[in-house]
């Protein structure tokens, strides 16, 4: 079934591969073997089918298929090279000798002719090594060069002032915008890979205080992700490790049915208890940058986690859980924002709120995460309440989206608070907010 | 399966015959087990509850002839429940009634190496096939003419679980300790279904050709409706499935599926139901939806529903 020009099929199929890792679809080689398979089998005829193929041996999520789906079409979607048309009419008594084959080409309106050397040249200029779009201008000049532009203008120069030279140079206007046209898909299809993974690296580890409010969109996509890696280590209890003791009274049950010759072992099995969290989020005007950030995480964290209860709070202190569980993400966020964001934060009155309503909830396997910069403006920090609530939980987790040079300076009251947590982490950047889950969860688990 | 068959019609074919098993594939499904058959690969099926994952396998055996052999995954599901297991009863009364045959044989080795050497002669009697009670997926493998293995519902199972099927996936075979590798006869159709409870791994993923089946379009999901319940009047059929289609443009907890629709048109079938009317719909509304709250969020804007499905169907 494989073509007789398989070389260049594969070929064109590899650079779909890239094209594809660049719209963000992971591809193993072993797939990428699978799809040649796959396309050898259904062939090149029908377009739907090749589609189909493609996206059944590559795209593994719905949110690959997408993307590939897109890709597919950008990729295979022939442009009409637009200078065929114009110069067809123009000139019909041929002249073959003094003209290059471009100018043929395009006086003829050969527009197989012209898109399979457009495809020529591209290969020839490497177009699909293409990475910034600053390198435009370049790779358009390479592919003009490759499919023969010096012959052409010197075409159009001797033919200068007949209307045969007009439509000529008009024709060669139109082949400069198609092979722009040409070079733009190129970076949007393999470009991409390059930028985005920068891109999201870099956004990994800034500080969430200094992220700009259009990276939020990806910041949710990274984030997100971190949330559903977690979710998926720590969801299921691994029973590997959890062997370790002989179940003697199981052990004999179990084989009574062989007169107690143990055939079978049972082994004692740890019990793993899920985190119970109650997370409390500072929103106040001082870590105002950080708070959407925070939110998205804890309503990250409310997807990934069965067990938690989540609250927000400037001065005055709010269960948010229903709102992060019944609400889309943006909803939600605004809506916290707008009941107890950007007031002057009073850690003293939240924590007293906290112990008026949610104490009682607390017990010694809860987990309770404090999400804020502790600055209480001068107020009582109450930090006798932290301390009743570090004895009646499991452990108090600090996050503090400061840099720890600046703890205790001004109105940070985290050296006193400091104390009463298990754990104090910095957490400014999404790398180390998903370390420090990544620990927590972990911990459970010993 | 080897004629070199247009491809085009060659998934024609597979359409046509899924169909006569009851079964309307879209293009998409089709092409999938097109490819299944030709590279040979396991399909993983994603997709809501009800849209007929299971159901596509049931079709595939039907069509082809072959058995089927399900396996249903739940948490815990290890090797013993899923490939093989010994047969401990068997293997014990054996070494019972073989008791005074042993005495025999060692019978006249005068020292314990030399009884021993005499026993290791026999080899390993008591491992050997006789005492194995193959589990679905060893008679997968086992089959003679081949089979289709439906292996249900895969998110449900443990990792580690995951991890051991990827052999039989790959290479379509299974290793046995004490017994060694046993290859697949003829090598099975493979279909897994994952409800999406948990991420499967990469690894599994990567074995499989992975059809994603959604909510059919509404003439697909008619035509459904039409094999499943020939009864139904066209109109009424129309009807049903614009109706269907506008519920699940809404907030709920749990969108009704295909069978959700098929059950609801023999339904209306059994109440003799020529039209949806407002009344009928709020009546029979616990059987698209089975959420209390999908109910209470319904309800109210039944009527409207009603009115842009009956709109829907009349012009065309």
């Amino acid at each position: 079934m494989l073509a007789p020009s398989s070389n260049s099929t594969q070929s064109t199929l590899l650079r779909f591969f890239r094209a594809a890792r660049g719209a963000g679809v992971r591809i193993s080689p072993a797939e990428s073997l699978d799809a040649i398979g796959a396309v050898a089998a259904v062939g090149y005829g029908d377009r739907g089918l090749l589609r189909d193929a493609l996206l059944l041996t590559l795209a593994k999520t719905t949110d690959d298929k997408r993307s590939l789906a897109e890709c597919f079409d950008l990729f295979f979607s022939r442009a009409d090279v637009a200078g065929a048309d114009a110069a067809a009419d123009a000139d019909l008594a041929p002249q073959p000798g003094d003209l290059g084959d471009l100018a043929q080409m395009l006086r003829d309106g050969d527009q197989a002719g012209l898109s399979a050397a457009m495809a020529v040249a591209a290969d020839a200029a490497g177009l699909s090594d293409i990475r910034y779009f600053t390198q435009r201008g370049i790779y358009a000049r390479r592919i003009l060069d490759a499919m023969g532009q010096a012959r052409l203008d010197r075409d159009i120069a001797a033919r200068s002032g007949t209307s045969a030279g007009r439509s000529l140079a008009e024709a060669r206007d139109a082949l400069r915008d198609s092979v722009r046209d040409l070079v733009a898909r190129a970076i949007l299809l393999y470009a991409r890979e390059e930028t985005e993974s920068l891109r999201n690296e870099v956004l990994r580890s800034t500080p969430l205080s200094r992220l700009d409010r259009r990276d939020v969109e990806r910041m949710r996509i990274i984030v997100a992700a971190m949330a559903r890696r977690l979710r998926d280590r720590y969801s299921k209890p691994r029973k590997a490790r959890d062997r370790g003791r002989l179940d003697a009274r199981r052990t004999i049950r179990r084989n009574a049915g062989w007169g107690g010759v143990p055939f079978l072992t049972v082994w004692r099995r740890r019990r793993i208890e899920k985190p119970r969290i109650m997370a409390l989020c500072d929103v106040s005007g001082s870590v105002a940058r950080t708070a959407e950030f925070l939110l998205l995480f804890l309503y990250s964290l409310n997807e990934a986690l069965s067990d938690i209860r989540t609250f927000a709070f400037s001065a005055e202190l709010v269960e948010v859980s229903d709102v992060l569980e019944t609400q889309a993400i943006e909803p939600a966020i605004r809506d916290i924002m707008g009941r107890v964001g950007l007031g002057s934060s009073n850690y003293g009155r939240a924590l007293e709120d906290f112990d008026k309503d949610f104490m009682s909830a607390v017990t010694n396997r809860t987990t309770v995460i404090i999400l804020g910069d502790g600055r209480t403006n001068y107020l009582d920090p109450r930090t006798d309440i932290l301390r009743r609530i570090a004895e009646r939980a499991r452990r108090v987790i600090w996050l503090n989206p400061e840099s720890r040079f600046s703890w205790g300076i001004g109105d940070s009251e985290m050296p006193h608070y400091a104390p009463h947590c298990r754990i104090v982490r910095q957490c400014s950047t999404v790398e180390q907010l998903e370390r420090v889950v990544s620990d927590l969860l972990a911990m459970d688990r010993r | 399966m080897d004629s070199p068959l247009d491809p085009t019609t060659a998934v024609d074919a597979v359409e046509r015959g899924l169909a006569e098993a009851g079964y309307i594939a879209s293009r998409q499904i089709a092409t999938a087990v097109f490819l299944a058959q030709r590279i040979e690969k396991p399909i993983l099926v994603e997709g809501p509850a009800g849209v007929g994952k299971t159901e596509l396998a049931k079709a595939i055996a039907a069509w082809r002839g072959l058995k089927l052999i399900r396996m249903q995954c739940y948490e815990g599901l290890d090797e013993s429940k899923a490939l093989y297991e010994w047969k401990y009863a068997k293997q014990l009364l054996y070494t019972q009634i073989l008791k005074d045959k042993l005495g025999e044989v060692l019978g006249h080795a005068d020292t314990l190496p030399a009884a021993l050497a005499r026993l290791h002669e026999f080899g390993d009697v008591f491992f050997s096939k006789e005492f194995i009670e193959s589990r679905p997926l060893l008679q997968a493998l086992e089959q003679q003419d081949g089979c289709v293995l439906l292996i249900d519902e895969v998110d449900k199972s443990d990792a580690e679980f995951e991890a051991f099927l990827l052999e039989i996936l790959s290479d379509y075979q299974v290793t046995i300790p004490e017994i060694g590798r046993v290859d697949a006869i003829v090598p099975p159709v493979v279909i897994l279904t994952s409800n999406a409870a948990r991420d499967l791994g990469d690894a599994l993923k990567r074995r499989c050709l992975h059809l994603h089946i959604g909510f059919p379009q509404p003439k697909l999901e008619a035509r459904i409706i039409e094999t499943r319940v020939p009864g139904v009047a066209g109109v009424l059929r129309g009807q049903i499935v614009a109706f269907v289609n506008r519920l699940r443009g809404l907030d709920l907890k749990k969108l009704p599926s295909v069978s959700e629709t098929i059950d609801w048109a023999r339904v209306l079938l059994l109440l003799h139901a020529s039209a949806l009317e407002p009344q009928l719909v709020r009546d029979t509304l616990n059987v698209l939806l089975k959420y209390e709250i999908d109910m209470e969020a319904a309800t109210p804007q039944v009527p409207d529903l009603v009115a842009k499905a009956v709109r829907d169907v009349v012009p065309g």
